[in-house]
């Protein structure tokens, strides 16, 4: 992390306090968790303000937390049986729950200052509503507008006050949100050429899933904290 | 009287000016237009998706297939993004193959954009010219990894392997007489490093040819000049990026500001449009392309100079190579944990951007500390610019739609991802 960096931080929590939350950062890049309440008045002073001067959004992502730090195949005994290639097709988990993990999606802006030379990161949680709603920055920064679409999108995140928030990516009538953790990888639904009917049409997917490799969590010494400094030297 | 109307009009999916699969509805007033509406999402193929469900390493060949005109510059968003979470070293050798590449990689893109623009508002010559020139980098890219377009040369830790001493040669054939084969293969007896510089010394002159036939003409000006004007503070707002940001005058590039691998030793200069239409972006485009050469130059004299290794030596993360691998258990172990689980990325993120040929090309990681990302965010530059389509053609004629497609440097491969 660089002086500059540091500064900026020290900036940021004199003028804003409580309402960014600083999130220790592995490779030199400054992230502040926000409030949703807070985010707009937060984004706007980070826009204007001649000591920030954030004037470019260059992204904004949904992430959903939903699987976060699970693995799929554990091993801490020995086994006989290894991992199958053939994983049973999972049930697709519609969201009927009233509620969600307070930390299950989030959205996550990249701002860019040219003047100053400097990027920042803003996490928003967006709390436990269903479906999850943020306001929109597209009055804030104009060029939010796609890429709040697409969050729409891929995860189901409503932005209030977006002034057109439309599908994007997706097929037109498409249902479900296909960057959500419980959304499967191929999809629910197929299309093909239906010549009685004389046009494409739906039908439930055919192919099987197949995970050809586990995903799987090691704890590597190389990087944890404590011992990173004794292995430097 | 008749009460007049404005009428919609569908241009598209597929339409050969609209560089891929590109939808537009436009609301007309005569053949002026009142308001475009992009639909995109018909290449849309989840890349970000896909990427989550494999190890990292296996990812990076979806890279190339993005931005399908610059595929190297893609690639190496991904990986620097990798080696920021494992905080690895790049070999300084590797670090400028990279610029080189980067560098031919601009040239193709503004060669693919230059000959596709000047097509599309009716400069049919230009293809002809840029495909030509394209066609020696290709070769560059193919005797280097093997392909011609999709690379997936860069690797996490540095390049998959050294620039060869030959150069594939031209065949026979009883399609090419012996006196054509002796015209292609003229330039390449010598190494790779020798066919780019042969590539380098000639190519400020087919700038100039280009330059030629379209900075004066007046059929080209007409086309150009005041069309899609974007001032620098509306530039700012749009989150515009690369040639669209400086051709409105906005001195910004991340190889000078943010400087990534070698680029801070080596010397070129950034070209900064005036009025922000599509005449200055042209302009600033054409101009990078010679700024690239010079960048290629440099690195071709470092690169002569400097001979060493082109990966980190790390076996937790770059394979050994085949001949240890047959010979040594521990590499063997190494090779079977890497292409079958792959490397875990110590739990984080990371955001690395690069100055792609079409502006930022940022990749967003997510890790929890498995072997696959936990989430995968290409911020890719033509998104942000077609989301500014309306507001640039609104007020123009409807020929000019197909100029500011032209001028955005719009490929569907990343903007759908």
């Amino acid at each position: 992390m660089t002086d500059r960096y540091e500064t900026l931080a020290a900036r940021i929590d004199e003028r804003f306090g409580a309402q960014m939350t600083r999130v220790a950062s592995s490779c030199g890049e400054l992230t502040f968790v926000v409030d949703k309440d807070d985010l707009h008045e937060v984004a706007t002073a980070l826009r204007n303000d001649g000591e920030f001067g954030f004037e470019m959004l260059m992204d904004v992502c949904g992430v959903d937390y939903l699987s976060y730090g699970s693995d799929e195949w554990t091993t801490s005994s020995a086994t006989g049986t290894g991992f199958s290639r053939g994983v049973e097709r999972e049930p697709v988990i519609l969201d009927e729950a009233d509620e969600f993990d307070a930390e299950r999606f989030a959205v996550v802006y990249h701002l860019l200052s040219l003047h100053h030379n400097l990027r920042l990161r803003l996490r928003v949680y967006t709390g436990t509503n269903n479906p999850p709603v943020v306001k929109s920055v597209v009055d804030i920064w104009n060029g939010a507008n796609w890429f709040e679409r697409e969050a729409f999108d891929l995860y189901g995140i409503l932005f209030e006050g977006h002034p057109d928030l439309r599908r994007i990516l997706t097929d037109y009538g498409f249902i479900g949100h296909p960057f959500r953790k419980d959304f499967p990888l191929i999809g629910n639904v197929e299309v093909s050429y239906d010549p009685e009917k004389g046009r494409v049409a739906y039908k439930p997917v055919s192919i099987e899933p197949r995970t050809l490799v586990p995903r799987v969590i090691r704890d590597d010494n190389r990087y944890s904290a404590d011992l990173k400094g004794a292995t430097d030297g | 009287m008749a009460e007049i109307q404005n009428y919609t009009m569908n241009f598209g999916p597929q339409h050969p000016a609209a560089h891929g699969v590109l939808r537009l509805v436009l609301e007309l007033d005569g053949e002026v237009i009142q308001k475009a509406d992009p639909h995109v999402g018909l290449l849309h193929r989840a890349t970000e998706k896909l990427a989550e469900s494999k190890p990292f390493s296996q990812s990076i060949g979806y890279m190339d297939r993005l931005d399908y005109v610059s595929m190297m510059c893609n690639e190496h968003g991904y990986v620097m993004a990798i080696e920021k979470l494992l905080g690895v070293t790049v070999p300084q050798r590797a670090q400028y193959i990279r610029v080189m590449f980067d560098e031919i990689t601009r040239i193709l893109n503004h060669l693919m954009w230059l000959g596709a623009h000047g097509l599309d508002i009716g400069a049919m010559t230009m293809f002809l010219y840029c495909f030509r020139e394209r066609e020696d980098l290709m070769d560059c890219y193919e005797a280097v990894s093997g392909t011609r377009m999709h690379a997936t040369y860069y690797r996490p830790g540095g390049v998959y392997r050294d620039l060869p001493e030959t150069m594939p040669k031209y065949q026979e054939s009883k399609f090419r007489s012996k006196k054509e084969i002796n015209r292609l293969n003229a330039a390449r007896d010598g190494s790779l490093l020798d066919f780019i510089e042969a590539f380098t010394d000639k190519f400020p002159g087919c700038v100039d040819e280009y330059e030629t036939l379209l900075t004066d003409n007046r059929i080209w000006k007409q086309r150009t000049v005041n069309i899609a004007v974007v001032s620098p503070d509306r530039a700012m707002q749009l989150g515009f990026s690369g040639p669209m940001l400086r051709g409105s005058g906005v001195e910004w590039d991340l190889r000078k500001k943010q400087p990534y691998e070698t680029y801070d030793q080596v010397d070129f200069d950034i070209p900064v449009g005036v009025n922000g239409d599509c005449y200055d972006r042209y302009l600033v485009r054409v101009e990078e392309m010679r700024q690239s050469n010079r960048i290629i130059k440099q690195c071709i004299d470092w690169l002569r100079e400097n001979p060493g290794s082109v990966m980190a030596d790390d076996h937790k993360i770059v394979a050994p190579s085949r001949v240890e691998m047959k010979d040594d258990m521990e590499s063997l172990i190494h090779h079977f944990k890497l292409f079958t689980e792959g490397y875990c990325v110590p739990a984080g993120e990371a955001y690395a951007a690069i100055e792609h040929p079409k502006g930022e090309f940022g990749v967003y990681i997510v890790s929890d500390g498995a072997n696959k990302p936990y989430r995968v965010k290409i911020r890719a530059p033509g998104f942000a610019h077609i989301s500014a389509m309306s507001e640039m053609v609104e007020g123009h004629m409807l020929a000019d739609v197909v100029a500011v497609i032209g001028t955005q440097d719009i490929v569907f491969g990343e903007v759908d991802r």
